[in-house]
């Protein structure tokens, strides 16, 4: 049993949680290699796919999550949906509510979305993403793959590297790693840095090449080219020369560390277009540990057992 | 018509009154005050108990009249006023179309004037439309009554047309008043910048983009001569400026908001709370208790509510995309009262010093004494009764307030406009 009814905020979420869920994940994997893969854990329940943001890479993911798992599912999502046409939030989420569904993956630009629909809804709510906020299934899945490699996560060294200041992705990142013992280091010009990272619990520097021979894990953000407009950096290409992962910086890397990037990348950007795959990238792992870690997620928050899949 | 008002403890610090007195007012006009005073014809009182104060002036509420009237309008908004013992407001020009000209200043006296409820005085805007471009016609808002010019909502952006607005006004001595937001810094903040605005998420509004036009603007007060008022001010170092240029004989002054006195960004949760959406937003609680000490002493000089009505609809909705502000005008005395005269922290003198004489001295409109000669406007306050806000105390049309359910001790019972009751006994007079 995991000590949240919702997956809405990694800063809820107990040491223990973190680990059910990555264990559960870890049968889920072991499932996805059979020849067939859908598991009748989820029959009968109905899942709703709210995305009112887009995001292909994310929404994917959940769909074939809950097929696996035999979930009946609606899409909502908001181009050509009634959001668009200017039904409210409250409207939009009480009409879905009306339909007795079990659980509501929400993707929203705001800050506090899924906090709002539990005024609306009984559903069990699954954070996929609310604005600058918080992301945890992108979390889980990173922690995955880490563990995956290194066969653990306490004591790990991992930097953090990109637009920091209002990253969902970090701002499920951070309060993770605490827990989990985690020693984080945050990379990048002030301008990409939450205002007071001073205060933070994590370590922050400038200077990239200082970092990567000590990591374990240097995390890539994707830089959003959006925020360009309002100048945080003057340039994507000064931004390579910086902070971009070159074969000269890679190679700075110590044997056994790897690379993660939550995609999708801006090759020559975060990272030079023949290294994203390159042996210590864990881009491709981490897709399919989204795919394991959703599917464990909604099969505890519905109500499964640990381990109860195993069979 | 004459009425008698019997037994009431009287306090005005400005003609030094602080006794139990009989109060006769007639055709609109304090008669006499004194002891066993009787009237012939007219209505007789007994107020044994509660205490009458010159009725409150609130100058800065936004009753949206005209233009969004489905949140407020100039009737709506003066029941909310004189529930709260307001007996006179100052309306912020940002109705819709801009309270930029003559006839939109006298649209909303006329009708005030004819509804008859509390006494409304609408302020100017200082550019057209609030764009910061052009300068409105001042001259003519100040014959059609305009006390005041504003762009409240925005802060004038551009340095020059500050300058101008204040020298341009030094002609009528008009009250130059400043909501501080600098743009560039403020951006899309929605909460004060700090690192709970880091952890939720949110767009931070630092106090520097607060302090760097309250500044600003003190230095172009102190070269152009004009009488400079600083809106809803929200941290120390606000206040320490205001205070130093006022020592130095800058004509400035400055008003606080009950919230900025008594709530902190703190409450601010992942419960993403709208109703503590404010702008300027609640600061740290460190200049919150500073605003406190600053609000009692006198530094700060009167209490404003930035009465800021919102539908339903509009305010409950995600927190970055709710508009800015809570209403304000019925917890305000109830606000102050509870948590700084009941325990002695502050005098009613200076209660009254802050809530009535102070506002109506800075925008030079006729002061209200409890006297022999005086305009009839009084409120009347129970101090004891104890009272929890709940909506249906709410008379504004919007109920975005984060008081609800909050307890007060004093609440006012009676506010009497001209001679005549607007509230009575703890209910609108019909
Ligand atoms: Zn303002």
């Amino acid at each position: 049993m995991l000590s949240v009814k919702h997956l809405t905020d990694t800063n809820e979420l107990t040491k223990d949680d973190f680990y059910q869920i990555l264990d559960t994940a870890k049968a889920f994997e072991e499932i996805n290699s059979r020849p067939i893969k859908k598991v009748p854990a989820l029959k009968g329940k109905t899942i709703v796919n709210m995305f009112l943001e887009n995001s292909t890479r994310t929404r994917s993911s959940f769909e074939i999550a809950e097929k696996r798992l035999s979930a009946d599912t609606l899409n909502f999502s908001s181009s050509g949906s009634a959001v668009k046409k200017g039904e409210s939030f409250e409207d939009t989420a009480r009409t879905l509510s009306a339909y007795k569904i079990d659980m509501v993956v929400i993707r929203d630009s705001h800050a506090g979305a899924p906090e709002l629909l539990k005024n609306y809804t009984d559903a069990v709510i699954m954070n996929a993403g609310d604005g600058k906020h918080q992301h945890p299934t992108q979390t889980l899945l990173d922690l995955y793959a880490i563990r995956a490699h290194f066969g653990k996560l306490e004591g790990l060294n991992i930097a953090i590297v990109g637009d920091c200041s209002h990253s969902r992705v970090v701002g499920s990142l951070v309060p993770a790693f605490k827990t989990l013992g985690i020693k984080t280091t945050l990379v990048g010009p002030r301008t990409f840095m939450p205002k007071f990272v001073d205060q933070m619990d994590v370590n922050y520097t400038s200077n990239i090449e200082e970092v990567l021979p000590e990591v374990d894990v240097v995390y890539l953000l994707r830089i959003q080219l959006e925020r360009i407009d309002s100048t945080p950096i003057p340039s994507l290409e000064e931004y390579r020369d910086l902070y971009g992962i070159t074969q000269e910086r890679y190679d700075m890397l110590k044997e056994n560390a790897i690379v993660c990037h939550p995609g999708p990348v801006n090759r020559g950007v975060e990272i030079d277009s023949e290294l994203v795959y390159a042996p210590k990238s864990r881009i491709i792992d981490q897709v399919s540990a989204g795919l394991y870690v959703r599917m464990a997620s909604m099969y505890l928050l519905l109500g499964g057992e640990v381990n109860g899949i195993a069979d | 018509m004459a009425l008698l008002i019997k037994n009431v403890r009287a306090i005005d610090p400005s003609c030094d009154l602080d006794e139990v007195v009989d109060i006769v007012i007639q055709d609109g006009i304090i008669k006499e005050v004194g002891q066993n005073l009787s009237i012939e014809k007219g209505v007789t009182e007994d107020y044994s108990g509660k205490i009458a104060l010159p009725g409150f002036f609130d100058m800065h509420v936004h009753f949206r009249d005209p233009g969004q009237e489905y949140k407020e309008d100039i009737k709506t908004g003066s029941q909310a006023a004189v529930a709260g013992g307001f007996t006179g407001v100052a309306t912020m020009p940002n109705t819709k179309p801009t309270t930029d000209t003559a006839e939109l200043v006298s649209y909303q006296y006329e009708k005030a004037k004819e509804l008859g409820i509390c006494k409304v005085y609408p302020l100017g805007a200082i550019t057209n439309g609030l764009k910061g471009e052009h300068l409105a016609e001042m001259g003519s808002m100040y014959n059609a009554g305009a006390l005041g010019f504003t762009d409240d909502g925005h802060g004038v952006q551009n340095g020059g047309m500050e300058r101008t607005a204040m020298e341009y006004s030094r002609q009528f001595d008009a009250l130059i008043i400043s909501h501080c937001e600098d743009e560039g810094i403020v951006g899309k903040g929605v909460m004060n910048e700090s690192p709970i605005s880091d952890h939720l998420g949110l767009t931070g509004w630092p106090t520097l983009g607060e302090e760097i036009q309250i500044e600003r603007d003190i230095e172009l007060a102190k070269i152009t001569g004009a009488r400079l008022h600083i809106a809803h001010i929200t941290t120390a170092k606000g206040v320490e400026m205001v205070k130093k240029a006022k020592a130095e004989g800058v004509q400035v002054s400055c008003e606080v908001c009950p919230h900025h006195l008594l709530l902190n960004e703190e409450l601010i949760d992942s419960k993403y709370p709208v109703n503590l959406k404010m702008n300027p937003p609640l600061r740290s609680k460190e200049d919150m208790l500073k605003l406190q000490e600053y609000f009692i002493k006198g530094d700060i000089d009167c209490l404003v509510t930035d009465h800021a009505p919102h539908a339903e609809h509009e305010k409950n909705i995600h927190f970055e995309d709710a508009p800015f502000g809570i209403i304000g005008l019925e917890t305000s005395f109830a606000l102050i009262h509870t948590n700084f005269v009941v325990n002695g922290k502050m005098s009613y003198q200076d209660l009254v010093e802050r809530m009535s004489i102070a506002p109506r001295r800075l925008l030079h409109t006729e002061p209200v004494q409890i006297k022999a000669g005086s305009k009839g406007d009084l409120t009347i306050i129970d101090p004891d009764k104890k009272w929890t806000f709940e909506n249906k105390d709410i008379y504004s049309k919007s109920k975005n307030t984060p008081f609800k359910g909050y307890e007060f001790i004093g609440k006012v019972s009676d506010t009497i406009v001209d001679g005549y009751h607007s509230y009575q006994d703890f209910k609108l007079a019909k």
